[in-house]
């Protein structure tokens, strides 16, 4: 199992040493720059305001000061919570986000752990975090975080299952589950006996692409499908009675999950750490992958912030019907069409 | 196979203390997250011995549908934190002699299949790989297969009609 990355022989315990090390960066470093760049910065320009400006040069330690905030305040139990499970719920969170990074390869020796059935693992590990919504919106002994909590259900099962099918159309096409299996094949891929640039999924699974896009929306709770926070509504859903280091831990699982979902859609749909139509050798993809990989999930997750920034909220049924009677039916006739255009070509 | 044993001491110890609670607890939101950790556990043993497939089957299904379903039931109908007084029943003997009878048809089943085969984690009797169980489910068993994929859409179906009588 010891690879040799950059042509550096390494026993197996320093390649999990590094594995380790690169799977916190890999969960940690997007996240911040997705809350910055994103959440921050592009959000204020489209609101025509500056944002922070004050810490660091151009607000760009605004994130640290956030957090050192956070992690002075008290951790407060609301009276009658459940402690136990209060203090457990932002834990499984964040603990089902890093797992699913595990399976994201960052180029062709790098990556965390290269399972066969890597995609579907990815999709099983994220659905975990439901049961932490549900723990904090139940302990929360709070009528308002447990709609929160009721609502987040609801909406993560019915997009879950959108997410899955249109994830169905990449592996018919892919032929494996396997998430470097799926890089190699577009890199490797023709359209229409044209090899030049691969094929990249994006433009045989357009229809793959939008449903993944929209159902990784509403499995992240951003707007327009941010019901279960409504502040309107519900204060702040099952976050209304946490504070600092566990709301840390919910804002990070936010974002990282964000981080995730997109890493996950550039590998289905972008082609993943490979670029398309020129090949290096694998040591130097060893560390221009990563740099690709995360020029690809910023684009994604762009998208995804464009689309939180621009629409007004869904309400609840609209939500429901939207996920039930358009997505399922539009992502299964999707992938029958690609079994059948797999099967004749 | 020795770190493999030792991990599945480890997982089973923990599996059998939660399954223990599951049913001891007085609450039924912590039953339900008690039994989360057993199905998890469920799944590691089915990764120690290279079943990766049903493994993950087993975190998707069971942990990310089957328990949700059942907590946002209980958090829809009934669900005080704190110790609540009617969980308990005058059936628990019944319950326990089911329970020891289960014990006992699945101890002679696993010996009378098993006895004292050493199982290697690539050997014959192995789990199979991914590609394996499709083979087998769309070749092997492809009837069985589509004949209970059909009476769970009628289940489906029928749970829907006789909850929307009007």
């Amino acid at each position: 199992m010891s690879s040799g990355v950059l042509a550096v022989d390494l026993a197996y315990w320093q390649v999990t040493i590094l594995r380790v090390l690169g799977l916190l960066a890999a969960v940690l470093l997007p996240a911040g720059t997705i809350v910055y760049v994103f959440l921050f910065k592009m959000m204020s320009f489209m609101q025509s305001r500056l944002g922070p400006m004050e810490a660091g040069p151009y607000g760009s330690m605004q994130l640290l000061a956030e957090v050192g905030k956070w992690l002075q305040k008290e951790d407060l139990f609301p009276d009658g919570a459940d402690r136990k499970v209060f203090a457990w719920a932002p834990i499984v969170v964040v603990v089902s986000t890093f797992i699913m990074y595990a399976v994201v390869p960052f180029g062709p020796d790098a990556w965390f752990a290269d399972l066969p059935t890597g995609i579907f693992f990815a999709l099983a590990v994220s659905s975990v975090s439901v049961i932490g919504i549900l723990m904090a919106g139940w302990a929360s002994a709070n009528k308002y975080s447990l709609m929160g909590g009721l609502r987040a259900t609801g909406q993560l099962i019915a997009y879950e299952l959108p997410l899955v099918l249109a994830v169905l159309g990449v592996v018919i096409q892919a032929g494996t589950m396997n998430m470097q299996g799926i890089v190699e094949a577009q890199r490797n891929g023709e359209i229409f006996g044209f090899g030049g640039i691969g094929n990249p999924f994006i433009l045989t699974q357009f229809v793959g692409f939008a449903l993944f896009m929209i159902a990784m929306q509403a499995e992240l709770t951003q707007p327009p499908f941010d019901m279960p926070v409504a502040e309107s509504e519900l204060v702040a859903g099952y976050l209304t009675e946490y504070s600092g280091l566990r709301f840390l831990l919910f804002f990070i699982g936010e974002f990282a999950t964000a981080g995730a979902f997109s890493a996950i859609a550039a590998v289905l749909f972008l082609g993943g750490w490979a670029l398309p139509g020129i090949s290096f050798d694998s040591n130097l993809m060893n560390v221009l992958g990563p740099l690709v990989m995360l020029g690809k999930m910023m684009l994604v997750v762009f998208l995804v912030m464009w689309f939180r920034f621009t629409y007004p909220r869904f309400r609840e049924d609209q939500l429901q019907i939207f996920a039930w009677k358009f997505l399922i039916p539009i992502s299964l006739v999707n992938i029958a069409v690609t079994a059948v255009l797999k099967v004749a070509f | 196979m020795v770190a493999q044993n030792i991990f599945f001491g480890i997982i089973a110890a923990a599996m059998v203390v939660s399954a223990i609670k599951v049913v001891t607890t007085k609450n039924v939101v912590h039953a339900a997250l008690y039994l989360v950790i057993v199905l998890a556990g469920v799944a590691a043993q089915f990764i120690l011995v290279g079943a990766e497939f049903t493994g993950v089957t087993q975190v998707l299904v069971y942990i990310g549908a089957v328990i949700v379903l059942f907590l946002f039931g209980i958090m829809l109908t009934r669900a005080r934190i704190g110790h609540e007084m009617d969980v308990d029943n005058e059936r628990r003997w019944i319950a326990g002699l089911t329970a020891l009878l289960l014990f006992a048809v699945m101890t002679y089943a696993l010996l009378d299949a098993f006895d004292d085969t050493d199982i290697e984690a690539n050997g014959a009797l192995a789990p199979q790989a991914t590609q394996a169980v499709s083979d087998s489910i769309f070749r092997d068993y492809l009837i069985p297969f589509e004949a209970v994929s059909f009476l769970l859409l009628a289940a489906l179906i029928g749970a829907i009609v006789v909850a929307r009588r009007e």
